[in-house]
C-alpha cells in the first residue's frame, strides 16, 4: 500500500488547498486586481451573448391590466433631499425642463407639457430589481428615440447619459443611505459635493421601441417615490438602469467622463453596466 | 482469508477437507476516464462557488414568491429577524404562517464577532460580507465554467457511451429497484462484477441530477434574466420569474441534499477506493469465493 499512501498525501493536500481557497482565499482573490479582472470575465461573456442573441427589436414581455402589482415597490431614493428638486415638486413640476444636450445638433429644453404632446407609448412590464424581487407596472411615456431624433445626434454619438435630481451621497462622506439631509442646490455644500444619480445606455437600447421616458405610472402621473416627474424605462435590463428623477440627458461618445468612468452610480460601485441578467 | 497476490494454491496445500476457504481476489478495474474525473472535480468547485455566491445574492432580498411578480406581504418563505416580547433580537424563518426561531444560523448570526441581521450567515456566503455586486460576479463567472464543463461532460459522455452506462438503467435493473433500495438502506454494497456497474438506484439518481436538476438550475437562472426573457419567454415555463427564482432555490436545496447523501455513501462504501477511483480512475473490485467443504479445491474456478 505504499503507492496508496503517497496518493493519500496528495489528496489530503489538494483537499486542504481547495478548502482554504474556498474559505479564506476567495475574498482575497476578489480584492486583488487580477482577481477583479478575472471575475468580470463572466460579465463580459454575458454581454457578448446578449448582444449576439438580442436583436434591436426583441421585446420584453408585456402583461395585462390584471397582472399589475397592487403596490409598485419604490427602491433607492424615494424622496430626493435636494432643495432644487423639492421646489420643483412643490410647484407640481410646472417649472420642470428636461434638457437634452451633448453630441446633438439641436439641444432641447422640454417641459412636461411638451413631452406629453409628443407621441407616446404605454406598456405593462415587469420590473426586475438586482436584489431579486419583481413588480409589474403600467408605464406611459415618450419613446426616447423620439426625443433623440428631434435633437438630431451627431455622428460620433455612442451613449445616452441620464443625469438625475437625487443626491445619493456626498463626495467625501456624509448622507448615508436613507438619511435624508437638507442639501443646498448647487455645489460647495459644507460637507462636500453632492453625487447625484446617473446612468447610461447605448444607442441600441436608446432606440429600442420599449425604451421610454415615462411620466405616468398605472394611468396616473408618476409619484415622487417612483421617480417623478420623469423616469427611464429600459425594459430588457435590471431596475437600477431605470433612472428616476431624470433632469438632463447628455449624448456622449464615451463613458470615461461620467462619474468614476463605469457609466452609472451603481456601476461605479461594482455592478454591471449591461444589466441584462 | 487469502489476501490478494497470494496464489490460491498456496492455501489449498495445507487445508483440511472440512474447511471452508474464503478467497478474496482484488482486481483493478479502470472505472473513470480522465474527462469524467476532471469534469467531476471542476463541477464540484463550480457548484461550491455557485452555492455560496448564490446565497450572497439571496441575502439581498431573502424572500421567495410564486408567480411573475413579488407579493411582498405574502411570501412563500422569508428569512428575517425581529424582536421577542422581551426585546431580544432573534432570527426567524417564515414559511407561510409558521415562524421558526433560527437565531445563530438564519436571519441573525454572528459575523466578525458582531450579531448581524442577515439571512444566510457570513461563513457560507461568498463574499463573506454583504456585497451583492461581487457575489454576482462570482456567480456569473462560475456559471459559465459550470456550463462549459457540463457541455464537455455531456458531449464526451454521449460520444463515448459512458453516459448511457452511467445514467440509463437497464430494463432488468428497473425490476430490481426494490432490492436496490433495500441494499442502500441496509448499507450492503455489491461486490464482484456487480460493483463494476452503477446499480439502478445510482443510475436513476445520476439521471435525475444530470438530466433534470442541473439543467433546471441553468434554465431557472436564465429565466431570471430580463435580457434573456426578450429572447426566450423562459419564465412562462416555470410560472413566472419569481416562481423561477423559487425553483432555483428549491433545486439548490435538492442538489445540496444529493451531495450530502452522495458523500455519505462514498464514505461508507469504501471511501479510499471510491476516492482513488475518481482521482486516478482505478477502482478495486473484490471477488470472494467460498470453497465447498469436502470438494477438491480447484483454483481454476476462481475468476
Amino acid at each position: 500500500m505504499r503507492r496508496g499512501f503517497d496518493r493519500r498525501g496528495i489528496l489530503t493536500g489538494a483537499a486542504g488547498l481547495l478548502g482554504s481557497a474556498l474559505l479564506g482565499g476567495c475574498d482575497r482573490i476578489a480584492g486583488s486586481d487580477w482577481g477583479r479582472r478575472t471575475l468580470t470575465l463572466g460579465e463580459d461573456a454575458n454581454l457578448f451573448v446578449q448582444r449576439l442573441l438580442l436583436t434591436p427589436t426583441s421585446l420584453a414581455h408585456e402583461f395585462n391590466e390584471g397582472d399589475i402589482s397592487p403596490w409598485f415597490k419604490p427602491n433607492g431614493t424615494i424622496d430626493p433631499p435636494d432643495e432644487g428638486y423639492k421646489a420643483l415638486a412643490q410647484a407640481g413640476f410646472a417649472d420642470f425642463r428636461l434638457r437634452i444636450d451633448g453630441l446633438v445638433e439641436q439641444p432641447q429644453e422640454l417641459s412636461l407639457a411638451d413631452l406629453r404632446a409628443l407621441p407616446s407609448r404605454t406598456q405593462i412590464t415587469r420590473h426586475d430589481c438586482v436584489e431579486g424581487w419583481s413588480a409589474i407596472g403600467k408605464w406611459t411615456g415618450v419613446p426616447l428615440g423620439e426625443v433623440l431624433t428631434r435633437a438630431r445626434l451627431k455622428p460620433n454619438a455612442r451613449y445616452v447619459v441620464f443625469h438625475c435630481a437625487d443626491t445619493m451621497e456626498m463626495a467625501g462622506g456624509g448622507l448615508e443611505g436613507g438619511d435624508v439631509a437638507e442639501i443646498e442646490a448647487g455645489d460647495g455644500a459644507p460637507n462636500g459635493r453632492p453625487i447625484r444619480y446617473y446612468e447610461s445606455i447605448d444607442l441600441t437600447d436608446a432606440f429600442h421601441p420599449q425604451t421610454i421616458l415615462a411620466y405616468d405610472m398605472n394611468g396616473k402621473p408618476l409619484p415622487v417615490s417612483n421617480g417623478a416627474p420623469l423616469r427611464l424605462r429600459v425594459e430588457r435590463q435590471l431596475g437600477y438602469k431605470h433612472a428616476k428623477y431624470v433632469m438632463r440627458i447628455e449624448v456622449a461618445d464615451g463613458l470615461s467622463g461620467i462619474g468614476d468612468g463605469q457609466g452609472g452610480y451603481w456601476e461605479d460601485r461594482g455592478y454591471e453596466w449591461y444589466a441584462g441578467i | 482469508m487469502i489476501e490478494a497476490g497470494v496464489h490460491p494454491l498456496a492455501a489449498s496445500t495445507t487445508r483440511r477437507s472440512d474447511e471452508r476457504i474464503d478467497t478474496v481476489r482484488r482486481r483493478w478495474h479502470f472505472r473513470h476516464p480522465l474527462v469524467i474525473r476532471a469534469a467531476h472535480w471542476i463541477n464540484l468547485a463550480c457548484l461550491a462557488v455557485l452555492l455560496m455566491s448564490g446565497l450572497q445574492i439571496f441575502n439581498a432580498h431573502p424572500a421567495l414568491y410564486w408567480g411573475s411578480a413579488s407579493t411582498f406581504d405574502a411570501p412563500l418563505l422569508a428569512i428575517t429577524n425581529d424582536e421577542t416580547a422581551e426585546g431580544a433580537a432573534r432570527g426567524i424563518v417564515r414559511v407561510g404562517d409558521h415562524a421558526i426561531d433560527t437565531t445563530g444560523w438564519l436571519g441573525l448570526s454572528t459575523a466578525q464577532g458582531q450579531s448581524t441581521g442577515r439571512a444566510f450567515p457570513a461563513w457560507i456566503t461568498l463574499p463573506a460580507n454583504q456585497d451583492l455586486a461581487t457575489g454576482r460576479r462570482w456567480h456569473f463567472l462560475f456559471a459559465w465554467a459550470f456550463v462549459i464543463n457540463g457541455l464537455i461532460y455531456l458531449i464526451y459522455g454521449i460520444e463515448s457511451g459512458q453516459l448511457r452506462r452511467r445514467i440509463v438503467p437497464r430494463r432488468d435493473e428497473v425490476r430490481h429497484l426494490g432490492a436496490s433500495i433495500r441494499e442502500h438502506l441496509t448499507l450492503t454494497f455489491p461486490k464482484g462484477d456487480e460493483a463494476k456497474r452503477y446499480n439502478v438506484l445510482q443510475t436513476l439518481t445520476y439521471l435525475v441530477v444530470i438530466v433534470l436538476l442541473l439543467p433546471m438550475m441553468l434554465l431557472t437562472g436564465l429565466a431570471m434574466s430580463p435580457g434573456f426573457n426578450a429572447v426566450l419567454p423562459l419564465p412562462t415555463l416555470f410560472g413566472g420569474r419569481q416562481s423561477a427564482r423559487t425553483i432555483h432555490f428549491i433545486v439548490t436545496n435538492l442538489l445540496v441534499l444529493f451531495t450530502l447523501v452522495h458523500v455519505a455513501l462514498v464514505l461508507v462504501s469504501g471511501a479510499w477506493n471510491n476516492m482513488r477511483g475518481m482521482v486516478t480512475g482505478w477502482f478495486v473490485i473484490e471477488t470472494t469465493r467460498t470453497s465447498d467443504p469436502g470438494k477438491t479445491f480447484d483454483p481454476g474456478t476462481i475468476r
